[in-house]
């Protein structure tokens, strides 16, 4: 007997009693429907947790300087100042695997004041140009500082739209000059509105300027500040690395010093950060980034790094694998509710298999092998199961449309969901089927066309 | 050479300690074209000497020949396609498929015959053979929609769905009145008289009297084998 037609046999022995079969697959709709709203609501989340990640910046990777420890007590991450502009610069030239970099300087709190406001913006950051791609900033109005301006160290900033609310009472800041301790920053730039970060602090309250302005204007930790620029002529790197012997640094050659004047004063930034080319290539870069640092820094294989290499991957392969575990142990909920309905299936089939001895027997006694009687209560089992099966998959799709629009929750229909659920009804039917059916195939016809 | 040969056939059951056998020891032959009723009291063995001849059971002992091949000790696969192909089967209770049209009934066996006929070339066949049996008007009906003796000439169409050249009926018309009775008699007549070898069980002197050869079955014995009517008698 062919496929099709046992299919057909098997479709019409189900409709000699429709409200058995449906009630029989129940089980089955109900698990499989409850896998695909857990696997859509489950994709949903994750998808929206990486979203947020790359909003973030998916593929950054942040480089700290190390840690002090004079006397033994360490002083905390950070506290080192190791790394320089020329770092940022070598690993833009030198590292394959990174696409964009930016030196990050950081001011802490620090006021702002535009007329008769003032706030504290809860950062501020000083950067170049790139900045913008690594952490996919896209501007509201305005532009953003070029190369240009962070050479002269402008004094231009872009702020973001918490600042524009509080300093500018929510009108348009462009051109307008805000005063960030003994300097004057003219805005340039609105940023777009991005929301709180994943530990819910506000991204919006933010100032980026040039990183030369900042160094040189705003923070005077560890270069001096803007007024007493001459402290920074003591923090060269020979002295901060003593007894190295050797200028740890090339020198500035004659002309590039005439032209950038300043330059030499900023020897130290307090972050750098750089984006992978891809976010499978983060590991590439991270790996590039500590080999050419460590050359750069001239460190012995026996000294620790002095610096620190943040990953933004590990925290959202961190975010993943929670959201992972939650739909998988959903997905075994799910799954337990298949085996009950899978065990309603068997059941019903046995039922089923006693209810028909007579037709067993008779389609024996006109020649049915035992393999086709096999087949049929299979088929039949299977076809129960896929009813159920694609009944389930529309009800579970409902059921997550439903969840979305009444809870807002965030959903994502999965092709593999919906595969998988076909194959898993269909292999319930088959494992539940198979009991009933081997036992109909093995019946005594004879014995089977007595049966009352 | 006969159609069926029956050498020494034996059938014990084994219940428990006890043995019981049920046959013991037929040796029959059947022409091809024949018209026999095996007759007994119920309890005698006729109905599990048919079940032999039908490739429902397996005999104890002896040899069943069926168009020279013996088919007692073949496999199941082998039983069942004769079944499919070579026997056609009449029961008492019709056994028809419920809620399961007539022309449904009759094709179903053809959905067990090896190289596969088109549904067209099935509805062909089925409406033929319910043609056949005068039911070419009930063709879309349930069995439940009709009598007795429709149901028994639908399970007469489906017997001969393949062309059988053997047809079986155990207790042809046991649930029928005497009226249908006669009536599917005669089809059976017409039937041999188309050259179909039939063979009928039956407990009624009456029903075998319709029969050209009467077995006379008892105790697991042949205790009679004579033809009826002119050709032949006591």
């Amino acid at each position: 007997m062919s496929l099709w037609n046992t299919v057909k046999v098997a479709l019409r022995a189900l409709m000699r009693n429709p409200s058995r079969a449906l009630l029989t697959t129940l089980g089955i709709v109900i698990g499989i429907a409850a896998v695909i709203t857990m696997m859509e609501i489950g994709n949903g989340s994750s998808t929206s947790i990486r979203r947020s990640i790359e909003k973030m910046g998916a593929n950054s990777v942040l480089v700290l300087p190390g840690w002090m420890r004079p006397g033994g007590v360490s002083q905390g991450a950070g506290t080192a100042v190791s790394l320089t502009p020329a770092d940022a610069e070598a690993i833009g030239r030198e590292c394959p695997s990174v696409a964009h970099y930016s030196p990050i300087v950081r001011a802490g709190s620090i006021q702002v004041i535009f007329g008769n406001n003032n706030w504290v913006p809860s950062q501020m950051y000083g950067v170049s140009p790139d900045y913008m791609k690594i952490r996919n900033w896209e501007l509201e109005e305005g532009r953003f500082f070029s190369e240009r301006e962070v050479e002269r160290n402008a004094r231009v900033c872009l702020v973001g739209s918490t600042i524009v609310r509080e300093l500018f009472g929510g009108r348009s800041p462009l051109d307008c000059e805000m005063r960030i301790r003994n300097s004057t920053f003219k805005v340039i730039g609105v940023l777009k509105t991005k929301g709180a970060n994943m530990m819910g602090m506000d991204e919006d309250d933010v100032v980026l300027a040039p990183w030369t302005a900042v160094r040189m204007r705003v923070t005077g930790r560890r270069s001096g500040s803007a007024t007493s620029t001459s402290r920074t002529a003591a923090s060269t790197p020979g002295e901060l690395f003593s007894g190295s012997g050797v200028a740890l640094y090339p020198e500035q050659d004659s002309s590039l010093t005439k032209d950038k004047l300043l330059v030499p004063r900023f020897t130290y930034i307090d972050q750098i950060l750089f984006s992978a080319v891809s976010p499978d290539k983060v590991s590439d870069a991270v790996r590039e980034v500590t080999r050419l640092l460590r050359e750069r820094h001239r460190l012995k294989a026996s000294q620790e790094d002095d610096f620190r290499i943040r990953n933004s991957a590990d925290f959202m392969k961190m975010l993943n694998n929670t959201s992972t575990v939650m739909t998988n142990l959903l997905l075994v909920v799910a799954l337990i509710s298949l085996v009950v309905g899978g065990v309603g299936i068997m059941n019903i089939m046995l039922v089923s298999v006693t209810e028909r001895t007579r037709e067993i027997g008779l389609r024996m006694a006109v020649g049915a092998r035992s393999r086709d009687i096999l087949k049929q209560f299979l088929i039949e089992s299977i076809v129960l199961c896929l009813v159920g099966g694609f009944t389930g998959i529309i009800l579970g799709h409902g059921a997550a449309l439903l969840v979305e629009s009444q809870l807002n929750w965030p959903i994502e229909s999965s092709p593999g969901a919906v595969v998988s659920a076909v194959i898993v009804s269909a292999a319930v039917g088959v494992i539940f089927g198979f009991y009933p059916a081997w036992k109909a195939s093995k019946l005594d016809p004879i014995e089977a066309l007595r049966y009352e | 050479m006969p159609l069926i040969e029956l050498r020494n056939i034996t059938k014990t059951y084994f219940l428990g300690e006890m043995d019981v056998p049920v046959l013991k020891g037929i040796t029959l032959d059947i022409d091809k074209g024949d018209y026999v009723a095996l007759m007994g009291a119920s309890g005698s063995g006729k109905s599990t000497l048919m079940n032999i001849l039908g490739c429902l059971d397996r005999q104890t002992a002896g040899d069943y020949f069926f168009e020279g091949e013996e088919l007692g000790r073949a496999s199941g696969d082998r039983r069942a396609v004769v079944r499919n192909r070579k026997i056609g089967f009449v029961f008492q209770s019709f056994n028809l498929l419920p809620r399961t049209s007539a022309l449904e009934n009759v094709i179903m066996p053809l959905s067990y015959t090896a190289g596969d006929l088109s549904a067209k070339e099935c509805r062909k066949r089925g409406l033929a053979a319910l043609e056949k049996v005068g039911l070419a008007d009930r063709v879309g009906h349930y069995p439940s929609q009709l009598s007795g003796g429709q149901q028994q000439r639908v399970a007469i169409a489906r017997a001969l769905i393949n062309h059988p050249p053997v047809l079986f009926a155990d207790e042809p018309t046991g649930n029928l009145d005497s009226h249908t009775s006669e009536e599917v008699m005669a089809m059976f007549g017409s039937l041999n008289a188309q050259g179909i070898t039939v063979i009928l069980v039956t407990h009624s002197l009456e029903i075998a009297a319709f029969a050209r050869r009467v077995v006379r079955i008892s105790d697991g014995e042949i205790k009679e084998d004579y033809l009826n009517g002119k050709e032949g008698g006591k």
